[in-house]
């Protein structure tokens, strides 16, 4: 029974891990079929944001929004002074996010320095169906699932997720019909780094900000967002819940680096079988 | 002169004519005679740029001229440096490790390449998954510190890399091993070996199926080429050419370390590439040189902030000079001359767009 409840709390971490560092790359991929490969720079940034709120007293939970919403505002810079010259060119973006990840990782280094630092969250150990686990862990459990039912909900229900949606689908037809897409871009990408910025906040207690913490998280992050396929949310579900199994059992019982090594090889194998990812044959999705 | 410039420039699928072999040429007396004028220290400065040029060279022909965009050329690079520095520590001659250092990149090539390139992953997955992969390694390389991740007498120590790598023996007199300068002429004679071999290849008709493949995928297979082939072939000769420049690194510092598979590696081959021009072949070369230098002239300023300066100049070349640097002087040069650019390319099949060196 102990052994059973292991996996599930296991299990269940992984899957959050990997729905919190990948979802807002997902939401930016499905909406403009741009890998952001500044991703693990916007966590890394949200990190920071998150520490800097904290040592200016701000509470913890308000420093992780401040955080938020601070990458989404450096997500709307980053879209309007460079990815917006580049929709279209899917390699030269690549490229443009990947200077960008060096940029502000160097940018980083020089002002807080390469060392590492920490916000402790003061939680003590929760008891979690007779197993005793971090309660800062469950916090990021829920918080991920959170964060999927509010995308979900923005999304599904209101004006701006249907125009977001109708943009994702057809973005000629949406332009016809008056949307005006180029701030629905805008919006998105905003969306996704404040997601990103906010998974990177939640990270710290556990493991802290440092200038190169990003590149920790981002082969994790592509993997899952590739194998998810074009349509965001349920792909991110479905990827993260396949490789969540795969890797909160195999770092449980071998060791983290083999299981991100066993996550790549039925990455490598299922993108041969499907090439756009899990929901690659989707025609409805979101 | 502006005749010379201008028949430098002939379109890659053509063979290349007297200036190009008196470009050729001279070029190699210039190396050939540099270790005249250079002390060790700046010798062995040198030497390192001309491996790296290998490495640049594996990644631009790719992207250049197949059109394959491929992040994980350092996968192929890590492994033929440490392929080396464990069978070289193992076996008593160091011809056949060597060999080693570039045929088993060829395979891991050959394997990833086969999952991806017949999976038809489209170019982004193709491009990221390769980043995955060197990234993936590279985490995998730095977890072997343990005392029981040995291959043979060979501890591989996680992320304080192996030192102590064996210079090169000289095959037939296994007595001799290549000191800096040696090193240096081997260098130099492989690069300039590689650059003639690949432009010529250019010219075969197997080259001139893989530029199709680059202009439109979809017009070679309607004329039924298997484009998958080609581009898997083109993928397993560029894992080889990072690994021969994996092995020459590893023989150059006689030292090995996971940042060989890093992401700060992978990010400075794309930027030797845009730098010096990516349709080009001349161009990565000239990057890699101008990279390292500036990196570490920055290095020595106190500046510190290496990644910040390559971040902005990355950014710079993809927004506004595309094309890299060498199109874009020997465009302005030829202007300057009074010849037109576009005159000669013209000429050539309109499939050209690259200018070559």
């Amino acid at each position: 029974m102990d052994s059973l409840m292991v996996y599930v709390y296991q299990i269940a971490f992984s899957f959050s891990i990997l729905i919190l560092i990948s979802l807002g790359l997902a939401l930016i991929f499905g909406m403009m079929k741009v890998i952001n490969l500044a991703q693990g720079e916007f966590l890394m940034l949200g990190a920071y944001f998150c520490v800097l709120g904290s040592n200016l007293g701000l509470p913890l939970w308000l420093a992780m929004f401040a955080a938020g919403l601070g990458v989404g505002l450096v997500g709307v810079i980053v879209e309007r002074t460079v990815i917006r010259f580049l929709y279209g060119r899917v390699l030269d973006t690549l490229l443009a996010t990947w200077g960008i990840s060096l940029f502000l990782m160097g940018i980083v280094t020089t002002i807080a320095g390469p060392q590492s630092q920490s916000v402790p969250s003061n939680m003590g150990p929760v008891n979690f169906g007779g197993l005793n686990v971090p309660g800062y862990s469950l916090v990021m459990i829920v918080a991920a699932l959170l964060m999927l039912a509010g995308t979900y909900a923005i999304w599904r229900f209101t004006n701006l997720g249907l125009l977001v949606r109708g943009t994702m689908q057809n973005p000629e037809m949406a332009r016809a019909l008056g949307t005006n897409t180029s701030m629905i871009y805008m919006f998105t990408f905003g969306f996704g780094s404040a997601i990103t910025g906010l998974a990177g906040a939640l990270l710290v207690p556990l493991f802290g900000a440092s200038p190169t913490m990003g590149s920790f998280y981002i082969s994790k992050a592509f993997i899952t967002v590739i194998s998810g396929g074009p349509w965001p949310l349920i792909g991110t579900v479905s990827a993260s819940g396949l490789y969540g199994v795969i890797d909160g059992v195999v770092s449980y019982e071998l060791s983290p680096v083999l299981a991100e090594i066993c996550v790549l090889f039925v990455a490598v194998v299922m993108l041969r079988l499907l090439p756009q990812g899990i929901t690659g044959r989707m025609r409805k999705g979101i | 002169m502006a005749k010379f410039l201008q028949r430098l420039q002939s379109p890659s699928g053509e063979r290349p004519g007297a200036a190009w072999w008196a470009f050729v040429v001279i070029a190699s007396l210039i190396l050939a005679l540099l270790p005249q004028t250079l002390g060790l220290a700046q010798l062995l400065d040198l030497s390192v740029v001309l491996v790296l040029a290998l490495l640049a060279l594996s990644m631009s022909f790719l992207w250049g001229y197949i059109g394959i965009l491929s992040f994980g050329q350092t996968a192929f690079f890590g492994t033929g440096g440490y392929v080396y520095a464990v069978a070289a520590m193992n076996f008593d001659s160091t011809t056949l490790p060597f060999l080693l250092g570039i045929v088993l990149p060829m395979l891991l090539a050959a394997v990833l390449g086969y999952f991806m390139v017949y999976g038809k992953l489209s170019d982004i997955y193709f491009s990221v998954m390769t980043l995955v992969i060197t990234l993936i390694m590279n985490k995998a390389m730095r977890a072997t510190s343990g005392s029981q991740y040995v291959v043979g007498d060979v501890r591989l120590n996680g992320q304080n890399g192996i030192p102590g790598v064996p210079p090169l023996q000289v095959p037939w007199n296994p007595e001799v091993t290549l000191f800096i300068d040696h090193v240096y002429y081997l260098a130099a004679a492989l690069l300039i070996l590689v650059y003639i071999g690949l432009r010529l290849l250019l010219t075969t008709s197997f080259g001139r199926v893989m530029i199709g493949i680059r202009e439109n995928e979809q017009r070679i297979e309607l004329l039924g080429y298997d484009a998958r082939r080609y581009k898997l072939l083109a993928f397993i000769l560029s894992g080889a050419l990072a690994g021969l420049s994996g092995t020459m690194f590893a023989i150059w510092g006689n030292f090995v370390a996971p940042e060989m598979f890093g992401l700060d590696r992978a990010a400075e081959v794309i930027i030797w590439v845009i730098v010096g021009g990516k349709a080009t072949l001349i161009g990565p070369i000239v990057g890699v040189g101008i990279i390292q230098y500036l990196t570490s002239w920055l290095g020595m300023q106190g500046v510190g902030q290496v990644t910040l300066v390559l971040g902005v100049i990355l950014i710079v070349f993809v927004l506004a000079f595309k094309d890299g640097l060498v199109p874009t002087l020997g465009n302005l040069l030829l202007r300057l001359v009074g010849a037109d650019p576009e005159s000669r390319i013209k000429k050539g099949s309109d499939l050209e767009k690259g200018s070559d060196l």
